[in-house]
């Protein structure tokens, strides 16, 4: 395929707000996980774990016309557009293109959906919600690309995507789709997932939280730690530092919640993205593994990125630093690899005491410097999505 | 104008029990009844799957498989696009419910089957596929933006999707904030080569409001439907692929729309 060019992006995290913040903490190697202290969800080691949390959330404000979208998903998505000038930026492409032909494609697992956990005990003794709860605006999935498309000015095709945790990393897909489709000529993409009771009980549930920060990689991983995360790019056919190069989607139409145990979908969504770049394995500097921390994701990964790739392919999982960010984990990963391919650095897997002795991909436990021309960026979700990206230098 | 050629479809919802039975109503030559019509089950599923799913996803299962084999389609290659508002509402209240409780056990079940992507999930694991799936949520433009992305999909890889839209109810007390009525599905195979095809459309975004006229299905019997559920905003389209005849039809995207041009196979090949 033809480079699509990324002509801004920015992400808000555990490990920081905005590309500077992030990039220190891969430096620094400090991470942004701390024990569950969200709102009312008990920090026993059972039931929440470690969390990534965003700082200053509670106290942001939406600007005042949009004031009925508020709740913290789009707090959030508000938080990284005012971030690293992305709204900026995009008011230039929309001055290029025309704000008709710029679309605003994000993707989210839960959306507001915390207004309903919160309005639901505050339901009347009829059992009716409170008169001022507004779905439509918060709990709604189409709330979040409503609310930026207005916040950005836009008025160009608009649509939430919501594959679970490859959510925000289908994005780009679809962007690139509309685009060589001549549907619009620009898009924003990328996605926002913010804390919930419903992901912290619901992992729960399936036994997948950790008691300890996250340990992706690790012999004795037992667990993801659930974080929150807003990322936006901005995709147009235009001259970039960095541009997606290829992508690849698959289903491993296997099961709802458990990968495919030798990683079909995974291993082919990584062919069908090397094939769209026309690169060969050996051309990719590194892998950023979805690399969630549970026994069985980073094992069928290790195993489908071994297949792809070799067993020497540099490869980490950054969820160490930021929880996994379900939807948004795509775009936050996105941009962690565009700061690696820009600073040439990459970011050796955080919490890690012993790589587990049955991997045989090329696990990094350190940071290292060198140069990064192309990186490939898993996302893997829940219904059996594959998703995977590549993105570098164009030419 | 992106171009596709519809060579599967499949409809169902309160009298409208499948294309066949279908058709002569949305082409206007059978009267509509609105009889509640109990969605079938679909035999791609598994019994074990069956169980685990709810209403919701069966009929959005059904459905695809109708326009599939209409399609003449093997469905472990065919790309999909899923598109719902409201997706299961019945599994997202039960776990509210059980979170604003004492004791918050979310069913493992549940949890799993809360994720938007559901329907797409069960789809891709009964017909062994493993080809690119997705799911959109996009309140009332949810067949304006998934069609635009359907459309934009067959266009860039020059294969056919399956597009399957499906919506039902929010249980109380979210329906009292989020109304809809009646549970409806529709499904379309788009092909990027016109052999088999029903119809051929055309579809491109504007900016600027869908008009009523444009948007709502011709009969007035079926308005009040297209108005109550966001699956049922296909129901133009589907009366134009029925009709057989040119037509211009238009769905809302927020303050844009998606314009459609909809013609008989056999003009669009003449033209």
């Amino acid at each position: 395929m033809r480079p699509l060019g990324i002509s801004a992006h920015t992400v808000v995290s555990a490990m920081g707000r905005g590309k500077a913040a992030t990039l220190a903490a891969l430096r620094s190697r400090q991470g942004g996980l701390r024990p569950c202290d969200f709102e009312d969800v008990a920090p026993d080691g059972k039931i929440g774990g470690y969390i990534g949390r965003v700082e200053g959330l509670e106290a942001h404000s939406l600007p005042e016309a949009l004031a009925g979208y508020d709740c913290r998903n789009n707090r959030l998505a508000d938080m990284a557009l005012r971030t690293d000038g992305f709204a900026e930026a995009v008011a230039g492409a929309a001055e290029r293109h025309g704000p008709e032909r710029v679309a605003v494609i994000l993707g989210t697992s839960t959306s507001g959906v915390l207004a309903s956990e919160d309005a639901y005990r505050h339901r009347d003794g009829a059992g009716a919600l409170p008169a001022g709860f507004d779905f439509e605006r918060t709990h709604d999935l189409f709330s979040l690309s409503r609310f930026v498309r207005a916040a950005l000015g836009l008025r160009g095709p608009a649509m939430v995507v919501s594959t679970a945790c490859a959510s925000s990393a289908k994005t780009f897909i679809d962007a690139h789709q509309l685009i060589a489709a001549g549907a619009c000529d620009a898009a924003v993409v990328g996605g926002v997932d913010s804390l919930c009771r419903m992901t912290l009980y619901g992992f729960s549930a399936l036994d997948l939280i950790s008691a300890t920060p996250c340990r992706p990689c690790d012999a004795a991983r037992d667990g993801i730690s659930i974080g929150e995360a807003a990322g936006f790019a901005l995709l147009e056919r235009a001259e970039s530092e960095i541009a997606l190069l290829g992508y690849g989607a698959t289903s491993d139409g296997y099961h709802m919640s458990a990968p495919h145990p030798q990683g079909v979908g995974a291993i082919g969504a990584m062919r069908e993205a090397l094939a769209r770049a026309g690169l060969r394995p050996d051309e990719i500097d590194y892998v950023n593994l979805h690399g969630t921390g549970t026994r069985a994701n980073d094992a069928v990964e290790d195993h489908a990125v071994a297949d792809v790739f070799g067993p020497g392919v540099a490869c980490s999982s950054t969820k160490g630093w930021s929880g996994h960010t379900l939807g948004s984990a795509g775009i936050v990963e996105a941009v962690i690899a565009a700061l690696c391919i820009r600073e040439g650095l990459l970011p050796g897997c955080l919490n890690l005491t012993e790589i587990d002795p049955g991997f045989s991909a090329g696990v990094l436990a350190e940071n290292r410097e060198q140069a990064v021309r192309r990186v490939v960026s898993n996302s893997f979700g829940f219904g059996g999505i594959n998703c995977s990206l590549v993105l570098g230098r164009p030419g | 104008m992106m171009r596709a050629y519809v060579t599967g479809v499949a409809v169902w919802g309160p009298g409208l029990a499948g294309w066949e039975a279908s058709r002569p109503i949305l082409a206007g030559e059978a009267p509509y009844v609105a009889t509640a019509t109990p969605p079938p089950l679909p035999s791609i599923l598994s019994a074990t799957e069956r169980r685990r799913t709810g209403t919701t996803v069966r009929l959005a299962l059904a459905a695809a498989q109708a326009a599939t084999e209409m399609a003449g389609l093997e469905p472990d290659a065919l790309r999909s696009v899923f598109a719902s508002a409201n997706g299961d509402g019945a599994v997202v209240h039960a776990i509210l419910e059980t979170l604003a409780g004492t004791d918050r056990s979310v069913s493992p079940t549940h949890f799993h089957n809360s994720v938007h992507n559901a329907a797409a999930g069960y789809w891709t694991i009964a017909t062994g596929s493993g080809a690119a799936a997705t799911c959109l949520g996009c309140h009332d433009a949810t067949f304006a933006a998934a069609l635009l992305k359907a459309m934009a999909e067959v266009a860039c890889e020059a294969a056919p999707v399956l597009l399957c839209l499906y919506d039902a109810p929010l249980p109380e007390p979210l329906d009292s904030k989020r109304h809809t009525e009646a549970v409806f599905a529709a499904a379309f195979v788009l092909a990027p080569g016109p052999d088999g095809c029903l119809a051929v459309l055309e579809a491109e975004y504007a900016a600027g409001p869908a008009s009523a006229e444009l948007a709502e299905p011709r009969l007035p019997a079926l308005r009040g439907l297209s108005r109550v559920n966001p699956a049922a905003r296909s129901l133009r389209l589907l009366e134009a692929i029925a009709r057989q005849v040119p037509d211009a039809c238009c769905a809302g995207l927020l303050d844009g729309r998606v314009d459609m041009r909809i013609a008989p196979c056999s003009t669009a090949a003449a033209s």
